[in-house]
């Protein structure tokens, strides 16, 4: 190509292009920034009026966050002396620590229901998809449209039914049922978007293998899967984010025992309402690993979002 | 139905593939592979479906143990006439309408920005598509503090650029700006998303043809909408489809934002649904109330992808 191209932007378009999204970038990412920071306020900084940007870190939002505390009276405070740092914090309160509070727990349920339910929809999808892309399933355009069409469902319309289901079977606020959920929710993605990436690896490879006597089946696993890994791992990551970040469904049919995170953050209260540093400390905690697992997948995120529809 | 479609499976792979492999053939693996997605789909989205249309035509109430009647279409005569539920159609025609405006049009010129390919774009590409991948009910409950008039960040960001007191307007409290405080946090979240599917648009447009614009020497106003913008529709269309769907079922974001309130401003349809089903305990009404709503959404769904498709043999 010649050093001159009339269809390759000139450097004073591109600086003003580059300026523009710069500012957009930036306007886009500071409530994130504000999430982070707030959780390194303490609760009078975080309400200052005006709001501040300058302040002194302190990790009580951290402290509240995960623990439960009492007020004392000075008698009890004067004979036990704090021993941590974290008693430090709560004690310019009258306050001591009694105990942990439930964050941790519905932190550990998302993992648990999130992985669950990932592992089965990329199990099930990756199995589904590999079916529809190499065989002559009969009315195959029919059978994934239907698959895709349960995504079309408000969730709260499925909820009456699944409510009543899951009542009947023993599956409400289990981890059980939300993870068989999940699945059954994410596995449309699972089936799009897996077809997509095994749709474009070779036939020729299996071919291959199969003239060498491989089985089928010895084929899928041995040359299909092997390729499909980076298909595999991004599709994982999609769903495993949707579970992660799921709200409807939570909310509706746990209470306690499987209850997740995205309903349980919101409940966070201090004293007159929403203790916001350890709201926010909770939010930070609960998004960044999916802002780290949006940069490790930025190069398939179209894909995926689309349902393997645009593949770039 | 299962089975039936089994045989039908088998029957339809090429017997040349299947002939004299050991181990399982080709028509035994294809439904091996697809029977227990479609079991659970089975399972977990089209019985309750048809237990929903079931129940749409009772007065049945979960929360309490009395004899259920069958009220024939009763329920759906009810909600069709009932001007409260007009209202939540209107909100959430207002909400599709300009989250969809304003995500398009910010999307489809931050696309066309980035596609100048300006020396570290990849890095902001990253950076502007986070909102979108996180939780929105935590999100959206972090917004009622950005959204707080004395201590939130909005109001300041406001008076920065325009000089309105910050404290002089209340987005989420006030009648009139709480359907645009939705509409704001719908855009801030989802406008990387139509900016993605837009960018893939423009990067599938050959160079070639711009260069043979040139030396036809079309000007380049001419050039952006002969071509760019014709060959960028079929994108731009289905990410409008995506996000109509997305906004249409829209629940998460608003719920834990505004709650539906001032009064009913911001009750979307998944919001009024909610309250008639889990908190007046209406099943039998909500489930009329969800198959309408399912209905509307596969019918518009369906008419648009005909659209599309015409778009796209064009």
């Amino acid at each position: 190509m010649s050093s001159y191209s009339i269809t390759e932007p000139s450097p004073r378009q591109k600086w003003v292009a580059g300026t523009l999204v710069i500012l957009y970038a930036v306007i886009t990412i500071l409530p994130l920034v504000w999430i982070i920071a707030t959780g390194f306020k303490s609760p009078s900084d975080a309400i200052s009026y005006p709001p501040k940007i300058v302040f002194e870190p302190t990790l009580e939002g951290y402290v509240n966050l995960f623990t439960t505390r009492t007020r004392q009276t000075e008698e009890y405070l004067a004979a036990n002396p704090p021993q941590t740092w974290a008693d430090e914090i709560v004690r310019q309160y009258d306050m001591v620590i009694v105990g942990p509070s439930r964050y941790g727990e519905r932190f550990l349920n998302s993992v648990i229901i999130g992985f669950g339910s990932t592992f089965l929809a990329v199990f099930l999808g990756t199995m589904a998809a590999y079916a529809f892309s190499r065989f002559r399933v009969p009315l195959k355009d029919d059978l994934m449209f239907f698959i895709l069409s349960t995504r079309m469902m408000p969730p709260i319309a499925v909820a009456i039914p699944i409510f009543l289901m899951f009542r009947s079977l023993g599956l409400s606020d289990t981890h059980l049922g939300m993870i068989l959920l999940y699945t059954a929710v994410n596995i449309s993605l699972a089936v799009w978007l897996m077809k997509s990436f095994i749709d474009g690896i070779p036939r020729e490879y299996e071919e291959a293998a199969l003239i060498d006597g491989y089985t089928r089946f010895q084929a899928f696993m041995k040359v299909v899967l092997p390729q499909a890994a980076t298909g595999i791992a991004s599709t994982a990551i999609f769903c495993l984010i949707f579970a992660w970040n799921e709200y409807a469904f939570a909310v509706l049919l746990t209470s306690g025992t499987a209850q997740t995170a995205p309903p349980f953050i919101p409940t966070i209260i201090g004293v007159g309402g929403q203790d916001w540093p350890a709201v926010a400390a909770g939010a930070t905690l609960f998004l960044i690993p999916v802002m780290v697992f949006t940069i490790l997948l930025r190069k398939h995120l179209l894909r995926g979002i689309t349902f393997g529809a645009v593949r770039k | 139905m299962t089975d039936g479609l089994a045989t039908r499976a088998a029957r339809a792979t090429p017997p040349a593939a299947a002939r004299k492999i050991r181990g399982l053939s080709d028509r035994a693996i294809a439904w091996i592979f697809v029977a227990p997605t479609i079991f659970l789909l089975l399972a977990v989205n089209i019985f309750p479906l048809i237990w929903t249309i079931r129940l749409s035509f009772t007065n049945f109430r979960a929360n309490r143990n009395r004899e259920v009647e069958w009220v024939g279409l009763r329920n759906y005569e009810r909600i069709l006439t009932d001007s409260d539920i007009w209202l939540t159609m209107q909100a959430t025609a207002h909400f599709l309408f300009w989250t969809i405006f304003f995500q398009v049009l910010i999307g489809f010129a931050l696309a066309y920005l980035i596609n100048k390919n300006f020396r570290g774009s990849p890095f902001w590409t990253t950076v502007i598509v986070l909102p979108m991948m996180l939780s929105p009910a935590v999100v959206g409950n972090f917004w009622t503090f950005l959204y707080q008039p004395q201590i939130g960040l909005f109001n300041y960001v406001v008076e920065f650029f325009t000089g309105i007191p910050a404290s002089s307007f209340e987005m989420i409290g006030s009648v009139n700006l709480a359907p645009w405080s939705i509409v704001i946090v719908d855009t801030w979240m989802w406008t990387p998303f139509v900016m993605l599917i837009c960018l893939a648009g423009l990067r599938s447009i050959p160079a070639y043809i711009y260069e043979a614009a040139e030396i036809d020497r079309a000007s380049k106003w001419r050039q952006f909408w002969t071509i760019t913008v014709p060959m960028v529709l079929p994108f731009l269309m289905l990410a409008v489809l995506f996000r109509g769907i997305e906004n249409f079922k829209m629940f998460d974001l608003v719920v834990q934002l505004t709650g539906g309130g001032p009064g009913s401003v911001t009750e979307l349809t998944s919001i009024n649904l909610k309250r008639e089903a889990f908190e007046k305990w209406r099943t039998g009404y909500a489930s009329a109330y969800a198959i309408i709503l399912f209905v509307t959404v596969f019918g518009l769904a369906s008419i648009y992808v005909k659209a599309l498709n015409a778009v796209k043999e064009r």
